[in-house]
């Protein structure tokens, strides 16, 4: 057998700065992705039939559709629409951002309706606005009890994020496939990117379920 | 004062409300009694609109409220409601719970809010549990949090509905002795509950409703010891 991880050894450093541009992607992408995943929901469960069906078609879009076909267009597609030139790390952090947003959506969605409705009507008997309600009393309610579904997107976006290699982004996959290539070890290599992404998502699987006992003791 | 003009009210096909008439004065005390589904719980949510009549006129002091011109929110201010499943923020402490809707609503600064809601929980009882949240509490005590909230806003009235059902019955006390106090402090209410000695003592009269309709209209003497009608008359029989 044809093993020698010592080759690859004066990349790992190389390699490892990845990890600042991996997270930078999927740090941002969810911030955008949380706030869209917000808007959306609110404007799911609203009273603007314009805004329900905006916010329906976008979901069923963003879900209906490869991620990477998402990122290409927005990589290639956007330059020829609009004389704009758009970075391959802003074209990823756009199109990682969108597409959680439908997904996100969706799980914010699920989580204002699991709220108790009698949340809403002490709210109503109150004479708080729709606004303040909703900011005050119903989401920080849902975001509680789908925290564990937010973790889990995010976590799909770290590994899913491995495909802006394509667009020559050079996170950790795409530099474990060039010192693959320079060095004609990829199974090494790739097999030292996977470790990295499976530490990344354990640790990020660690950090929610502090979060999550955190927030239990509260109640 | 609340009058209630021909409230009628319909989910669907179902009319569950079927032309109601009453005017509650300032100060009255109203116990709603009626059998399960006769209407009770959607007749009270009628009057702060937590649901919307299909018909009818309510006007709460001078303002029509079922007149889509009135502010509904300024109306809510004025009408306190205590649910029977307390619905407390889960969230929140409980003198958070008591002075989120003064401070975000009336515009009450923190202070000012802090100060009413730490004097209404000492009338509750519950000065000792203002920094607790609301799963640290027992039934009673969840309703007489509830109870405190509501009254932070200074309401001109309050509304409960079945205030007791939820409670394991050593707690009902606590919490109709709140209840009873705020009657002394000539508080108009209106109240729905199974609890009939409590009715007979605390309230200047009782509306006995039935299948959408209010069948009695009396006193407690009278209601209790000689109800006119045969549906009011079965009813007692059966829980008495
Ligand atoms: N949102 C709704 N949609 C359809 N029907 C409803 C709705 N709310 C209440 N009803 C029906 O209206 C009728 C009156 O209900 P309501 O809750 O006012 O009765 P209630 O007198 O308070 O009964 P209970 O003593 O059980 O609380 C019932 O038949 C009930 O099934
Ligand atoms: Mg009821």
């Amino acid at each position: 057998m044809n093993l020698d991880f010592t080759q690859i050894v004066t990349s790992i450093p190389y390699i490892l700065q990845g990890i600042g541009v991996t997270l930078k992607i999927v740090g941002v992408a969810a911030l955008i992705g949380f706030t869209i995943g917000i808007l959306l929901a609110l404007c799911k469960i609203g009273r603007f039939k314009g805004l329900k069906w905006f916010a329906d078609i976008y979901t069923s879009i963003f879900r209906g559709t490869p991620l990477i076909l998402q990122l290409l267009l927005i990589y290639y597609g956007t330059p020829q629409l609009f004389d704009i030139k758009v970075t391959a790390y802003s074209a990823a952090v756009l199109a990682f951002g969108f597409n959680s947003g439908a997904y996100i959506s969706e799980i914010i969605r699920a989580g204002i309706l699991a709220v108790d409705k009698g949340q809403l009507e002490a709210s109503m008997a109150l004479g708080i606005p729709y606004k303040k309600m909703m900011k005050d009393i119903v989401l920080p309610q849902a975001l509680k009890n789908i925290l564990p579904a937010l973790m889990n997107e995010f976590i799909t976006l770290t590994k899913e994020s491995a495909i802006v290699t394509v667009i020559g982004v050079t996170d950790i996959m795409r530099r474990a496939y060039i010192v693959g290539g320079n060095t004609y070890r990829y199974f090494e290599s790739l097999i030292f990117a996977g470790v990295i992404y499976y530490l990344m998502v354990i640790i990020l699987t660690l950090i929610g379920k502090a979060v999550e006992r955190r927030m239990r003791r509260s109640d | 004062m609340i009058k209630i003009q021909d409230l009628r009210k319909s989910y669907g096909k179902v009319e569950v409300l079927k032309g109601i008439s009453t005017t509650i004065q300032k100060g009255e005390i109203i116990a709603i009694i009626g059998p399960s589904g006769s209407g009770k719980s959607t007749f009270l949510r009628c009057i702060n609109l937590l649901e919307t009549p299909t018909s009818g006129h309510i006007w709460v002091n001078e303002a029509e409220v079922t007149n889509p011109k009135v502010n509904i929110m300024k109306v809510r201010e004025q009408v306190g409601m205590v649910f029977q499943q307390f619905n407390l923020f889960p969230h929140m402490t409980v003198l958070e719970n008591i002075t989120y809707a003064p401070i975000m609503v009336k515009g009450t600064s923190k202070k000012d809010a802090e100060l009413r809601g730490r004097e209404l929980l000492k009338k509750v009882g519950l000065s000792e549990k203002e920094s607790e949240h609301p799963v640290r509490l027992s039934g009673g005590q969840k309703q007489r949090v509830a109870i405190a909230r509501a009254l932070a806003m200074s309401p001109e009235m309050m509304l409960f509905d079945e205030p007791t059902s939820a409670l394991d019955p050593e707690m009902v006390k606590e919490v109709l002795e709140v209840i009873k106090s705020l009657a002394l402090t000539g508080m108009t209410m209106a109240i729905v509950t199974h609890e009939m000695g409590f009715a007979r003592e605390v309230a200047d009269r009782v509306l006995f409703l039935d299948d959408g309709q209010l069948v009695e209209d009396a006193s407690p003497t009278e209601f209790f010891s000689s109800p006119k009608s045969k549906r009011a008359q079965d009813f007692l029989e059966k829980i008495l």
